[in-house]
């Protein structure tokens, strides 16, 4: 059976392509965001994953609002970056692992969540960037699941049901026939608000306490709120801490904390770092 | 569900149902901004380009103005409204300080005052 090794939590602000793209990686504003990241590559080194199951959330790239499921599900060949409508520097393209793809869509259906299965994807900077600040290269050695959740238009899942969403995304993991050798990433969050006269939002109390959670003996904490409650706590745009759920969810009863890295502002927002291996 | 649901946030704005059908034009104009050549039509043609998208009078309004909030207010999302920003250059911090009515430098100060 394949082998669950951990995750990888992390934010996804379009700011850090343009970053990269212009090696400002030092700078005095964007170097204590990187610094966070050379523990997570020399924890990708000995975990030395093949497959990443992605948790993100599309900002109006491969989704509209003709069309907007809530929970969905890659399975292509390839997936590419597009223009995103401000000329954001592209990325290669990946490599999708479409055994698995399935596998988790049998099994998902099977644990009722009732996916919609994309065989043709493109995926926004919610996915491109974290694999580029996991991978800098961009030659990328692991091929990849895209499971999509819907934070544009409300009613979004509950953190409950993410949560859930997460548990059956780790169980059908384990039981994939494969000896692959796989990780999730979460991407997105933490708290900030891009919208309205409440933009700017930012709340360190409660992004520090979530992150703590995660790793304590209640990594579900966050689910006993409600939509609008982690609205008025994280911001309209650091609802995506539901990928955070997820991920976390994915991982199982026990985790260790492997690194976390926490730094206010990039962009409008509270950026979050997290490794957690499974044990 | 058992979670009390709570009153409105203020300054906040859930994109609901409601809005999905008020600005589904304006957002579907927004939306076409993903592709380069959609962006050019724009500009050249502004007028034509909105009428084309069916445009209500209050969107066309607020698309003229450049007006975070009363294109929020029109039933724009954000996620969109972000692309139709970024065909004159403004970021997301240039948003935040629009909507705040702050400096886009007194915006960032707030932003890093929230570290502390």
């Amino acid at each position: 059976m394949a082998q669950l090794l951990g995750g990888v939590l992390t934010s996804h602000v379009p700011a850090i392509g343009r970053a990269i793209h212009q090696g400002l990686q030092d700078d005095p504003y964007w170097q204590p965001f990187f610094a966070g990241f050379p523990p997570v590559h020399q924890w990708l080194a000995q975990a030395r994953p093949d497959v990443v199951v992605v948790f993100y959330n599309d900002h109006g790239l491969n989704f509209f609002l003709d069309k907007m499921p809530t929970f969905s599900v890659g399975a292509a060949a390839t997936y590419s970056n597009a223009d995103e409508g401000w000329g954001i520097p592209q990325v290669p393209t990946f490599t999708g692992e479409q055994d698995l793809s399935w596998h988790l869509i049998e099994r998902l259906i099977d644990d009722e969540f009732d996916v919609t299965t994309c065989q043709e994807m493109l995926v926004d900077h919610a996915f491109t960037l974290p694999m580029a600040l996991l991978w800098p290269d961009q030659v990328w050695p692991v091929k990849v699941v895209p499971v999509c959740i819907n934070t544009v238009q409300f009613p979004l899942p509950s953190a409950a049901r993410c949560w859930k969403l997460g548990q059956a995304v780790g169980r059908a993991i384990r039981a994939w026939d494969s000896d692959a050798r796989v990780m999730v990433l979460g991407t997105g969050g933490l708290s900030h608000q891009l919208d309205g006269e409440r933009a700017g939002f930012i709340n360190k109390d409660f992004d520090l306490r979530f992150m703590d959670s995660l790793v304590s003996a209640q990594p579900d904490w966050a689910t006993q709120f409600s939509i609008p409650q982690l609205v008025e706590k994280a911001g309209t745009q650091g609802i995506e801490l539901l990928m955070w759920l997820a991920t976390r969810a994915a991982l199982g009863a026990q985790v260790e904390e492997v690194h976390r890295n926490y730094h206010i502002p990039v962009s409008n927002t509270a950026a979050g770092l997290m490794v957690l291996q499974s044990r | 569900m058992t979670t009390p649901e709570i009153p409105g946030i203020p300054g906040t704005t859930l994109f609901d149902g409601r809005l999905a059908r008020k600005g589904y034009a304006l957002n579907r104009l927004c939306y076409s901004f993903n592709d380069a050549a959609n962006r050019a039509a724009f500009k050249a043609d502004e007028d034509g380009y909105c009428a084309r998208f069916g445009l209500n009078d209050e969107q066309r309004t607020a698309i003229r103005a450049r007006n975070v909030l009363q294109l929020i207010e029109a039933g724009g999302n954000v996620y969109y409204l972000a692309k139709f920003a970024g065909i004159f250059g403004l970021d997301v911090q240039d948003l935040g300080a629009q909507q705040t009515g702050m400096t886009k430098e007194a915006f960032k100060a707030m932003l890093a005052a929230h570290a502390h």
